[in-house]
């Protein structure tokens, strides 16, 4: 397979010739914040909007997970309006986030806070209103369980129960309405999950977590 | 919310008949939930799972796109429809106190109806009444200027009495 070679943040990388930029990027150790892109997925979603890269030559800043390597490419991850851009996206999506890590099971291992490490965000909304719903957590799974406010709205648990699981999950309502849920919103447990936990592995937050008594190693 | 085994035999034979007439490519889904509120005045679940297998895709799609579009409502209109306008100038008149009123009253949520199929409640768009904001349509009737008072009055003039000073929150219907 042809290779490009390209330029990120002042290192030459290379990269298989129409490889995504976001994937390109994270193979060779330089991390772009995400949380919606899928490896393998034919069509990013590119919903989260906080994988922004500023390109030479572009107008503007693009999402690395929508480009394409080209050769010769010289990439930026930060710049003074990819880090605003990207600090409004993390902001918005915590501005309606169950905040609570201290009782989170994916505490230490959850994307959202290695965001905020990385870019030193502080994970917490300043700017905006917490608008947060009331939404009651799914315990009917004897595997997974699943807290909808926590959850992120990235879709790669609809894409992989698709891919490999039942094909129970799918997003339903829209604007702040908008949610994960099964057909008919009934639990889990009812819903035709046959607990292959999936889902549970692509989860970047705590919204789809193992219950204790399941081993489903993250 | 619960159907009536008869509403479910409607629903599936009226979908069955609707489905005869669509080839099972995914773009007809729309047209087809079109169809079948226009025959059922409602998309139910168990018409959404006749659709879905027709077509061949998860009935968690189907369910997708029939709560992206308000044009579709997924539970029986009740006996009385109840429209709360939520256009500008109802909004800047506080339609949402009027609407939160009307929910509180009837114990159900925008998009529910309930349990007695009595009332259903539903926020719409402008409704060209804008001089009488806020506004509330009940079966095609207008009803302008409205506040929490008229919304008792209103409910009253349909036999539904509301004892002083209760203000008692209901259950809202869950959807099934
Ligand atoms: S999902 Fe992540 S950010 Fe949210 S509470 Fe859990 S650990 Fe904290
Ligand atoms: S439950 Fe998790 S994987 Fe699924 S959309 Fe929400 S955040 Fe993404
Ligand atoms: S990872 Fe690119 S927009 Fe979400
Ligand atoms: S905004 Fe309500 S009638 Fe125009």
């Amino acid at each position: 397979m042809k290779t490009v070679t390209l330029t990120i943040d002042g290192r030459t990388v290379q990269a298989r010739e129409g490889e995504k930029l976001l994937w390109a990027a994270l193979e060779n150790g330089i991390y772009i914040p995400n949380l919606c892109a899928i490896p393998g997925a034919k069509h990013p979603a590119a919903a989260c909007r906080l994988c922004f890269v500023e390109i030479e030559g572009y107008p503007r800043p693009v999402t690395a997970c929508t480009e394409p390597v080209v050769e010769g490419m010289v990439v930026s991850t930060r710049s003074p309006r990819v880090d605003r851009l990207v600090h409004t996206a993390f902001e918005l999506l915590l501005s309606n986030h169950h905040l609570d890590c201290a009782n989170c099971p994916r505490n230490r291992s959850c994307e959202l806070q290695r965001i905020a490490r990385e870019r030193r965000f502080p994970l917490r909304v300043k700017r905006l209103r917490k608008l947060e719903r009331n939404l009651q957590v799914d315990d009917s799974s004897p595997v997974v369980r699943y807290d909808p406010g926590k959850c992120v709205l990235c879709g790669r648990c609809v894409w992989v129960c698709r891919e490999k699981g039942t094909g129970v999950l799918g997003f339903a309502r829209r604007g702040f309405e908008r949610k994960v849920t099964t057909f008919g919103d009934v639990p889990l447990g009812q819903s035709g999950c046959n607990g292959c936990g999936e889902c549970v592995k692509v989860c970047p937050v705590g919204a789809l977590t193992g219950r204790d008594s399941a081993a489903i190693s993250i | 919310m619960h159907l009536t085994e008869g509403e479910k035999r409607v629903a599936l034979e009226q979908t069955g008949n609707i489905l005869e007439s669509y080839s099972r490519e995914r773009g007809n889904l729309i047209p087809i939930l079109q169809q079948v509120q226009e025959k059922l005045g409602y998309v139910p679940l168990v018409a959404m799972e006749e659709v879905a297998r027709h077509l061949g895709i998860p009935p968690v799609d189907v369910y997708s796109v029939a709560t992206f579009y308000n044009q579709f409502r997924l539970i029986p209109p009740g006996k009385h429809q109840i429209k709360v306008c939520m256009g500008t100038a109802c909004h800047m008149k506080g339609g949402n106190i009027i609407l939160d009123c009307w929910k509180r009253r009837l114990g159900i949520d925008v998009n529910e109806v309930t349990p007695d199929r009595e009332f259903s409640l539903e926020r719409v768009a402008c409704v060209g009444c804008c001089t009488m904001a806020p506004v509330t349509v009940i079966d095609e009737e207008v009803h302008g200027k409205v506040t929490p008072t008229r919304v008792d009055g209103l409910l009253f003039s349909f036999g539904v009495k509301i004892p002083k000073g209760q203000q008692k929150e209901g259950e809202a219907v869950e959807q099934q």
